[in-house]
């Protein structure tokens, strides 16, 4: 059973497609026959593209018969966060005001996945409009944590992290724009990476908050993650938030990979354990800190003082930014249209399409920049974001990464936060400073409590993602905590 | 009681459409008139996941409109969001600039019946222009969208309200639109809307201070409408106020088949517009080596370049004012100017007046017969000929090849066949008579053959000249009518 294709990793599968062990038409069906056995349980995807993926699959097959050179992902199965545009197959960012829209244009991530030879299998669900953080506020259907299935995957890219954990594709892509990657990269103990700000392309990503927004992947190891990380990265002449300035990183990650840490600085923001955070967690993040301790690294003690207005800082600036993004959901040029007597009228009944915590965004973000309120509100918060950024700096210059928590809790039950919207706010916690201050930060598998994974989060400074995955790598070959799984992962399935 | 004497305030605000091939954020082109809808893209027409990447020679062009109206340029200027909802608006916001404009301040000059003007600027900012609302179009009543012209650049240069008149509002549309024309920013073509206008006006009693309550007009699209509309608003405001009544802030509309101004809506109905930095463009910096390279291509003012052309070359203020009607005529008076200065040095060089004559020449030949036949489209214009052929017919003037009579009809037949004047010349022997012995032979001939009528002109009847002159000239079929008489002068004298 352990040799099932679908239990393998990225660049496993890589291997095996070049040696010509395996197909990569093979691998592609043993993905499908995954999600098909085991989505309904779990709910992960919005569309799975059968056709699509065994035409990719076949191609990359063709090519390595006619002795091209296969790229780094070549027959590597991969799903697709439904808010990411793929050619000729819906983008719905699970909202029914996309329902029935077919992206007719490949996100910039999208075409460098495909010159790598990655199988697109299908898209995932997710909170709309990734606005949520247990994946509950998708208008179609619920993703369960395959771990525990009364359980939120986490979100908002929940759909593309159950995904992954259930063993239904190696690899996926999320979005994160507060957390919406390393947080259930948490609940379902996967490695996720948020790539500093402008360093993957934004282009075909349907924005939420444009200032904060970052694709990154879902991985079961360090090495797909960088990996994959490679692929997507680099400088984008699309996205003029783009700031890389060579076209691709190649190479740049996964050399980190083999590195020791010994003398490497891991800056402690303790106040992250004291509050808020479950007893399992704190014990599991103290484990951690040891094993670095015992790698070479240095410890040291470090604050992030304005950390503590995070959550009403991005409260502000997401919303705002989300209320402009979501503007062009009108009804006019494309998606469903709500036909009434009046322009005005049309206007509303289309846009109550948006489920209601994205109409509570938009609201929200209406609201602080109107005009009286522009500077109690979003300058404030702007202010704050500066803030932010200076205490990270303060912090780089003692130490090289710093460690929290990824998520103050483990996988919570479905329907446990959705009454209180606040709550589910606090789940952000640690992941909202390193997005407001733009640093790259990796959440890796740090252990189990109640059974449960939970995350350890690595932040760096800005473009230094290397250096997340030299520890992130070196974490992982001294711990075993990567190789736990869901029940369900290798079980059954499609082998 | 005293009868009040009011004075009118009014600003300008002009939206000039920046001359360039492809729109301010994308690829697509901006050529006027193409099948509806046939130049876009995922980004103009704002579907999700599309970012907006910066146009450079959209930004450069508004730099040298910067530099053309000696604004003070901000090095780091922002983009930001718009937010309003409107169909021709694909984004549900606009892209423009709010707090920090590129361009500050700067001035222009204008001239009316009373003698000319500075007035000032506040500023001018870049822009993307709004899709094109249809109405009435397909089935009756419907509403289409044409999205050729969405994201197309603008910039938008706003006046400071020193105008009083209609008459000094049209003479600053017409400098400022000179100006940009000559800058090569934007092609002044009203009709197709790449030069528009909207007019603040205002009254108040002359010598107060504070300014009146204003009303915004839009659509006055032409200099006609300008003077008209701006003509009837202050009608309509002073017959408000003179008995007794209050202006309120509103929008008004030139209506041009009713000739009045009607509301459009009231101040209560403005917009909140929730102008944001866009989080999709970074600052835009022109950094120094961008704006030297840009300062080599702004072209000389027209302005000076009509004091130089008076000053140098001997032009009247109506002359330079006539070859200044559009840019490329301007080059072409240039060119050919040139052109007859090269073609005849050498043969006039001690005479000091030969630079001055030369401009004059020109002149005076292109507003006899050349600019009849020049067509004007945009920032376009064709020529019957090269500037060169022009100097070279009007260098076989100079030299007494030809006359300016016979100038006229080579032209002609330059036109008509495209050949070089001096073959038109050589092939039809129009070349005149210059060699002295010649003439005086066929003098001598024509008086041997006329005895009578040279008896009668020695006995007085001297008018009885005309007669020899005409004689002479008509066989020699083309001579120098001034050398015919001097040598015909010679002869008869004879005893």
């Amino acid at each position: 059973m352990s040799d099932a294709l679908h239990t393998q990793s990225a660049h496993a599968l890589r291997e095996r497609v070049a040696k010509g062990e395996t197909s990569a038409v093979e691998i592609a069906r043993a993905a499908l026959d995954t999600i098909h056995t085991r989505d309904a349980a779990v709910g992960a995807f919005l569309h799975v593209d059968g056709e699509g993926a065994l035409a990719q699959a076949a191609q990359v097959d063709r090519a390595r018969a006619a002795g091209e050179a296969l790229g780094p992902l070549a027959g590597v199965p991969i799903a697709m966060k439904d808010n990411l545009c793929v050619r000729g197959i819906p983008a719905t960012c699970a909202s029914k005001i996309l329902e029935g829209w077919i992206a007719p244009y490949d996100a910039t991530v999208v075409e460098r996945l495909r010159a790598a030879g990655a199988v697109i299998v299908g898209k995932t669900n997710m909170d709309e409009f990734a606005m949520g953080s247990s994946n509950e506020t998708s208008a179609y259907k619920l993703v369960h944590n395959p771990w525990d299935l009364s359980r939120a995957p986490g979100g908002s890219s929940g759909g593309s992290a159950a995904s992954v954990a259930a063993g239904m594709a190696p690899l996926s892509l999320g979005s994160d724009t507060g957390g919406s990657v390393r947080q259930p990269a948490a609940f379902c103990g996967l490695v996720a990476l948020k790539p500093t700000y402008g360093r993957v392309s934004r282009y075909g990503l349907i924005a939420f908050a444009s200032s904060l927004d970052q694709i990154g992947p879902f991985a079961r190891d360090v090495r797909d993650c960088a990996i994959v990380s490679e692929v997507i990265s680099g400088r984008d002449p699309r996205d003029a938030t783009s700031v890389d300035t060579v076209e691709t990183l190649a190479g740049t990650y996964t050399r980190e990979l083999e590195r020791d840490v010994k003398g490497l600085r891991v800056g402690v923001v303790r106040a992250s354990l004291a509050e808020g955070c479950e007893p399992g967690v704190v014990l599991a993040i103290e484990r951690s800190i040891d094993t670095l301790r015992s790698l070479g690294c240095e410890i040291v003690d470090v604050t992030l003082p304005t950390a503590e207005h995070a959550v009403s800082a991005y409260y502000i600036v997401a919303p705002a930014e989300c209320s402009s993004n979501l503007a062009r959901f009108d009804g006019m040029r494309f998606g469903p249209r709500v036909e009434s007597a009046s322009l005005e009228e049309t206007y509303g009944k289309t846009r109550a399409l948006f489920g209601k915590e994205v109409r509570r965004r938009i609201m929200l973000g209406t609201y602080v920049l109107s005009a009286g309120y522009y500077d109690a509100f979003y300058a404030q918060a702007q202010k704050a974001r500066t803030l932010i950024s200076r205490d990270y700096a303060a912090a780089f210059e003692r130490c090289d990464v710093v460690l929290t928590p990824t998520a103050p809790s483990v996988a919570f039950g479905l329907g446990a936060k959705t009454k209180n919207p606040l709550e589910m706010y606090l789940a952000d916690i640690f992941t909202l400073p390193p997005s407001l201050a733009g640093l790259p930060a990796i959440s890796v598998p740090c252990g189990l409590s109640e059974g449960l994974p939970v995350g350890l989060q690595l932040t760096a400074k800005a473009f230094d993602e290397a250096t997340l995955f030299r520890v992130a790598s070196a974490f992982e070959r001294a711990t075993d905590h990567h190789t736990h799984r869901a029940s369900m992962f290798a079980a059954g399935g499609a082998a | 009681m005293s009868h009040t004497q009011y004075e009118a305030v009014i600003g300008l605000e002009v939206h000039a459409q920046l001359a360039t091939k492809t729109k301010m954020f994308c690829g697509c082109s901006t050529s006027y008139g193409a099948a509806p809808n046939t130049q876009i893209c995922p980004v103009c027409l704002g579907l999700p996941g599309a970012l907006p990447v910066p146009n450079r020679q959209a930004i450069a062009l508004a730099v040298r409109a910067g530099l053309s109206l000696g604004c003070t340029l901000r090095k780091s200027s922002r983009f930001a969001r718009k937010n309003y909802y409107y169909p021709d608006l694909s984004k549900g916001y606009q892209i423009s600039q709010f707090d920090l404009p590129l361009n500050e301040k700067g001035s222009l000059e204008i001239t009316t019946s009373a003698g000319t003007k500075r007035v000032n600027l506040t500023r001018i900012h870049v822009e993307e222009d709004a899709a094109k609302n249809l109405h009435g179009v397909g089935a009756g009543t419907d509403t289409l969208v044409d999205f050729n012209r969405a994201g197309t650049p603008l910039i938008e240069i706003v006046g400071e309200p020193e105008l009083r008149s209609a008459e000094e509002a049209e003479a600053y549309l017409k400098a400022l639109r000179d100006i940009l024309m000559f800058a090569g920013v934007n092609d002044g073509n009203l009709e197709e809307g790449s030069f528009r206008c909207d007019a603040n006006v205002s009254i108040r009693p002359v010598g107060q201070e504070k300014f009146g309550t204003r009303c915004e007009l839009k659509n006055i699209n032409s200099f006609k409408f300008v003077r008209k509309a701006i003509d009837y608003e202050i009608a309509r405001q002073e017959a408000i106020v003179s008995s007794g009544g209050t202006i309120f802030q509103e929008t008004r509309t030139w209506s041009s088949t009713q000739e009045k101004t009607l509301s459009l809506r009231s101040k209560e109905e403005a917009q909140d517009y929730r102008y944001f930095a866009d989080p999709d463009l970074p600052p835009l910096v022109v950094d120094d080596a961008w704006l030297a390279e840009i300062r080599t291509t702004v072209p000389e003012p027209i302005a000076a370049r009509r004091e130089r052309w008076q000053r140098e070359l001997g032009l009247t203020a109506y002359d330079a004012q006539v070859l200044s009607a559009h840019p490329r005529i301007a080059e072409y008076f240039e060119a050919a100017t040139s052109s007859l200065e090269t073609q005849r040095a050498g043969k006039l060089a001690k005479d000091n007046l030969a630079k001055a004559g030369a401009g004059k020449r020109v002149a005076n030949f292109m507003q006899a017969e050349a600019l009849r036949v020049v067509t004007t489209n945009g920032l376009e214009a064709s020529f019957p000929c090269s500037a060169e052929r022009l100097a070279g017919l009007l260098a076989l003037v100079e030299d007494e090849t030809i006359n300016g009579k016979i100038a006229k009809d080579v032209f002609a037949d330059m036109i008509a066949t495209g050949k070089a004047p001096a073959d038109i010349v050589s092939s039809k022997g129009l070349a005149q008579v210059k060699d002295t012995s010649a003439i005086e032979g066929t003098v001598r001939e024509v008086i041997a053959k006329h005895p009578k009528e040279l008896a009668s002109f020695k006995a007085g009847k001297t008018n009885l000249k005309g007669f020899f002159v005409g004689r002479v000239m008509g066989a020699l079929k083309g001579a120098n009518p001034a050398l015919v008489n001097e040598v015909l002068d010679r002869v008869l004298a004879e005893p």
